[in-house]
Order: structure tokens, then sequence, then C-alpha cells
């Protein structure tokens, strides 16, 4: 028989008894949407995860360090030049590393333990740069009270919600992690804080020491007022662990204000100062090993932690391989329901088999009949099914966000129904049905004319 | 139609016997006929129920093997056949009709009679042309779209024979296709078989117990008594072409 004739007498036989294969339809259909369901909701945990881990820059961000740097005498594991010959980490060394194929940005960790007043009470802090691109890209900014820098150059401050509370004479309390950021910005937005600091100036030029002597500068005791512009809850610093700041800064500032920094060892003219750090921000965290080699090659020190994203991914698949034999338990048995439905069908049209086999029908072309019912009952089963997991997923999402909401979290996408699973959910549907579908279509095939046909 | 000697045979049966187990008993539904006959024949196989007429129409047809013995039809013997084989022979070289119509309730008229086309991978437009030329053929164009259970009896046979011959075969088996009609349509019925046999030369094996039946249509009757022929006689009297000598059934059937 031609597909098309096996088709139309398929859907003509499933319309025969409507209700009774609507009925193991639904079965399917819910069998499927519980298996889109699940997965919808794990793939956006994942993609939720990911995205939370993205953001906080552990894994699209490589560190550049020079190997000039005294920390890296001790280990000399690397390749590579010999730290004394390993060329400085300057100015022209950050452009090209910033023209690494994937790299989105190189920036100088600037960084200083400094005294900060505010209504002249000091209070000693880590003070960090932070990039302007930060403002799309880290998620500490996201749900933040006030605003992000007005410019890479603003004199504007970002806090950490710990260091609020601290100006604020607020003792956290252990059980109670919510305090309402909101309720500490009221007093401190658009207030003034005095940043004290040391500039390193050049030195003047001393003709009698020549060239030569560009190591020499002169510290300067200096302040900077800055206005609290922002606070954020999370914190914006998480790859730094022991060295986290809680007062962040406009990186191009902090860069213009020459501060003298404990790990910023000047070897050159003071204009081109070497960093000992360079941020380096990765478009893809699949790209971060060859950016890491890349700079390697230039004769620096990098790291990452993207080997931490794999154990990441094991975990969500493991979880998705869950959440898959979950949801496919409903689909199993309602593949019990096909084979009912189809040996139900045999019974009943025992005849009719007995009749197409005697005017010329031949096993395969029964076979094919029946294997196309289960199919057609799988590919609609499976595509209402996965309509109906969506939605169900929807829900879940939509009732979970305002869970969130009421817990004075920021809401979360939760759930995610990708075009591969919309259509891996029909194909696995289709050939679950097909299997069910097989012990029927044999028995059928198999069926004996003869007794098939004896009247009764 | 006169039966001429020197027409190639049709059907041939070597001592075939179909044998099944019912229970503690061996039945012998068929139990060693040997039969020749010939193209363009109207053969009646007559005989009481349970004679084994039936089941010798099945071996015939293709529908079921035999347990021993040969079934040769134009030159193919059947038993040497694979069931993809024997499903294409009897899509094309048989068609069948039944007592009790065997059309298919669920499609209509049209659709039953173009079933057997859709087996044969015929093009959709053709087949349906056909199958309207089938059915005008056995008087029934006002009835294409019509659900068997809406028509009478007569007309279901129609149909029913419409669709046999849709492939063209060139055997027609018939199982009392007139078991279930009155007098007048069985009448009908038989005219238009004979027409069939006549003007297409079709070769026609009818089972029957109507020895009226028989006698008025049939060019040749094989009396099947126990699932053994007992008489092979042609109309005029003169003995068939059986190749066995004629045995008279022994006491229970069990004289081989």
């Amino acid at each position: 028989m031609k597909l098309y004739d096996v088709a139309d007498l398929a859907v003509r036989n499933l319309r025969e008894s409507i209700f009774r294969n609507s009925l193991t339809t639904i079965g399917i259909s819910v069998g499927v949407a519980s298996l889109v369901a699940m997965l919808s909701l794990g793939i956006g945990l994942q993609q939720l995860a990911s995205r939370r881990l993205q953001k906080s820059g552990l894994f699209d961000t490589v560190v550049a360090t020079s190997r000039r740097d005294l920390r890296n005498f001790r280990e000399q594991r690397e390749e590579g030049p010999p730290p004394a010959e390993s060329p400085s980490l300057d100015e022209p060394a950050r452009i090209k590393i910033a023209q690494i194929p994937g790299v989105v940005e190189a920036y100088p960790d600037i960084r200083f333990v400094t005294d900060v007043r505010v209504d002249d009470k000091p209070h000693l802090t880590m003070v960090a740069g932070i990039p302007f691109s930060a403002r799309n890209n880290n998620d500490a900014f996201d749900a933040m009270q006030g605003s992000f820098f007005s410019s890479d150059e603003a004199a504007e401050v970002i806090l950490q919600k710990s260091f609020a509370e601290e100006l604020l004479g607020i003792t956290p309390k252990p059980d109670a992690d919510n305090t309402n950021l909101a309720d500490l910005a009221k007093p401190l937005l658009g207030k003034q804080l005095t940043m004290r600091y040391a500039e390193r100036a050049s030195a003047p030029s001393s003709p009698s020491l020549g060239p030569s002597n560009s190591a020499a500068y002169s510290v300067v005791s200096r302040q900077q007022a800055l206005k609290i512009v922002g606070l954020t809850d999370l914190d914006p610093d998480s790859l730094r662990g022991m060295a986290r700041a809680r007062v962040f800064l406009p990186l191009r500032l902090a860069q213009d204000l020459h501060i003298m920094q404990s790990n910023l060892r000047d070897t050159s003219a003071s204009d081109s100062p070497s960093y000992t750090s360079l941020s380096v921000r990765v478009q893809n965290p699949n790209q971060v090993p060859a950016v890491e080699d890349a700079i390697k090659k230039m004769g620096f020190s990098a790291f990452s932690i993207v080997d931490a994203t794999r154990s990441m991914r094991q975990f969500f698949a493991v979880l998705d391989g869950f959440l898959a034999i979950f949801g496919s338990l409903a689909l199993a048995v309602a593949s019990i329901g096909i084979v009912n439905t189809l040996v139900m069908a045999i019974l009943e049209r025992r005849r009719e088999i007995g009749i197409m086999k005697a005017i010329g029908a031949s096993d395969a072309d029964v076979r094919g009949l029946f294997f196309a019912e289960a199919g057609a009952m799988g590919l609609v089963g499976g595509a209402v099914g996965v309509t109906l997991g969506w939605a169900i997923g929807r829900l879940i999402n939509f009732g979970m966000n305002i869970y969130l909401e009421r817990q004075h979290f920021p809401s979360a996408q939760i759930w995610s129904v990708p075009l591969w699973l919309v259509l891996s959910a029909i194909g696995f549907s289709i050939v679950v049905s097909l299997l069910s579908g097989l012990y029927p279509a044999s028995r059928a095939a198999r069926l004996d004319p003869v007794q098939a046909l004896r009247y009764e | 139609m006169e039966i001429s000697g020197t027409n190639p045979v049709a059907v041939r049966t070597e001592k075939v016997s179909r044998h099944y187990q019912m229970g503690e008993a061996l039945v012998r539904a068929v139990d060693g006929i040997s039969i020749d006959i010939r193209s363009g024949e109207f053969v009646a196989l007559l005989g009481a129920s349970g004679s084994g007429k039936s089941s010798l129409l099945n071996l015939v047809a293709g529908l079921d093997r035999p347990t021993s013995g040969a079934v040769t039809v134009h030159g193919n013997n059947l038993a040497a056949l694979s069931r993809e084989q024997l499903a294409k022979y009897r899509l094309h070289t048989v068609g069948m009709v039944f007592q009790s119509f065997n059309l298919i309730p669920s499609m209509s008229l049209l659709e039953n009679v173009e079933l057997p086309m859709r087996f044969a991978e015929v093009d959709r437009r053709e087949r349906s042309a056909l199958a309207r030329q089938s059915l005008e053929r056995v008087g029934l164009s006002g009835r294409l779209s019509h659900r068997p259970m809406e028509l009478s009896g007569g007309e279901q046979q129609r149909a029913s024979l419409a669709r046999a011959l849709i492939n063209r075969p060139k055997l027609l088996l018939a199982d009392e296709p007139t078991g279930n009609l009155d007098s007048r349509t069985g009448t009908e019925i038989m005219e238009l078989i004979r027409s069939f046999n006549q003007s297409l030369g079709m070769t026609i094996v009818m089972v029957t117990h109507e020895q009226a039946l028989a006698e008025k249509y049939a060019g040749r009757m094989l009396h099947l008594a126990d699932g053994k022929l007992v008489n092979d006689l042609s109309k005029d009297g003169v003995r068939g072409t059986s190749s066995e000598p004629m045995q008279a059934p022994g006491p229970g059937g069990k004289t081989q």
C-alpha cells in the first residue's frame, strides 16, 4: 500500500471509534505533558543557574597575571619564559589581550583598602573599581536599589548591603537575612561619602639619575568626595573571595585617581603602569580555555574556574534525567493504553482484517495500518501533550514567582521549553506509540483469514 | 459455456488434504482431492454442510494452506509461495464473493470496491474511475456513496461482485453467493456471475448446496462428501476431467 493510503485508512479507522481512541490519545498527551513539564522546569532551572553563574563572572572570566609577580616565583611549573624575562603586564599588553578572539574586554583590577568617611565617621574597607560594562552583565546590579554609575568617570559609589548596614549601625540578625534593601537605601542614597586615598604621583625627573630611574614616584595623600548612588544586595565581587570589596566606584575614575595600590608594582614609567592582574571577560564560557591558552602564550599566567561549570552541568544532567524518568512514567502507562486500545481494535475488526486479507492485503499492509494508527495517536497525543506541558510549566512558573515575590526575591524564569524539547517530546511520543503498536500490529498481521471470516 | 477440452488447466489439485485438530478429534475437512479445472469453466462444488467444499475453496483461494498435496493455479504452486506472494496472488489472480457479502461497513460502496486497488497501489484517480465503472457494470451507479448497511442484500452482493472483479482476476471464487438472498435476487446475482463467465471468459468456482442452482448455471458439478470428491459430472452427463477415479464415500468417510 502507498503511504498516503496507509495514512488515510488509519485516520479513517481512528475516526470510527473516536471516543475510545480519543481517550487513549488523551492518555498519551498526559504522559507527554508530564514529561515536558518536568523537563521544562529542569531546563529552566539549569538556565537560571547558568545565567546567574555567568553573570557572577565566575565562568566567563580569565584572570591574567604577570609572571614577574613575586607570588609566582614560588610556583615555576608553568611553561613559558622564566618570570624575570616574561613581559610586563602593562597597557600595551592589556590592549593585546583585549584583541584575542572571544575576549569582550580586559580591565585592570583596582582594589585597595582605605578609609571611607560618612558623616565624619571613618570606616575601613576594601574599595574596588567596577567596569562600566558590569551594568549589563553582572546580576548584582539587576536588583539593586538606586542606580548604576551615570558614567565611567562619575564621582559616584555603589555600596554593598553589609557596608550600608555598618554605616547605619545595624547589626544584621543571623536568622533574618532579608533586611529590606529599600529601607537601607532610603537614608543613604544621594549622600556624600569621602574617600581618603594615596595618590601615586610621578617623581620630578632628575637629570642626574637619568631615564632609567623610572621607578621613582612620590605618594600624596588625597581625598575624593563621592555620591552614593546605589545599593546592592548580591555581591558583585564574588570572584575575589577574601579580598571582597564593599564599596565600588567606576573603574575609569579609579584609574584616573592614580591610586597607590599595594599590589600595583611599578617597574616602568609611571604613565604606563604595569598591572599585577587583569580581568579578561570572554564572550562565552566555552571560549575560556582558548583565551587562557592565548594569554599563556603571550607569557602571562592565566587562570579560570571554568571546570566548575562542568560539574554543574553534570548535576543538571542527573537532575534532568530524574525528571525525565518521572515524566516518562506517565507515558509508560499511556503506552499500555495504546496496546490495550489496539488489541481491542483487532478483536473488533477481526472480520475486517479477514476481509482485507481475502481481497489481497498482505501482512505488511495490515501491519502498516495498525502501526500508522499507533503512530497517529502518538503524533496527536504528543502535540497536545507538549501544549499541555507548556501550559503546566507556565503555571508553575507563575505560581513560583508569586511565591518569590512574597519572599522579597526577584522574580525568575524557572521554566523553559526550547524547540528541541518540543520536537523531541513529539518524536518520543511517536516512538513510544510505535513500540506499543509493535505487538498489536504483528498480531493483526498474523491473523488467519479463514478463522477471521468464519461465519458467526 | 461448453467445456473445451483444449483449454489450459486453470486450477489443479493433487491429492490435496486439509486436516485440523478439533480437541481430540482430527477433522479431515479436505481429504485427498484431485481435480483439474480448465480455464473458462463454470464449476459448482456441491455437498452437504461440512462436506469440505468451503475448505477446498479456501485452499484454491490461497487463504489456507493444505496439510498435504498441491494446489496449482495457472501454473503457480500455491504451497511454494511465501505469505507475501500468496497475498499478491489473492490480489491479482483471484476474486472472491461470500455468502455474507463481507463488505467493510465503515466504507461507502465506492471505497469498498476501491480497496483492493489500494493494496495493488493503483493511482488514486485511476482507481476511482475503475471502481465507478465496475459498480456501473453491476447496476449500482446510483449508490456509490452509500454504506453497505443502507443497501439490500442483493445490492450488497452486487457490490461485492464489483469488488471481486476490480483487479481483473482470472478466477472468481464464490462461496454460497446466493445463500443470504431470496430466490429472485439470487437469480439476478447468478445471471451476473454467468455473464462474467461468458463475456469475460472468467473461470468460476462456486460453492453451493443448491443442486437446482448448480444445474442451472454450472457447466460442471463436483460433489463432495466427508472431504472427498464423490461425483464429477458435466452438465451433459459426461464425466469430468478429474484425474482420479471416483470413489463412493465409505462408512464414516474413512476410505481413501
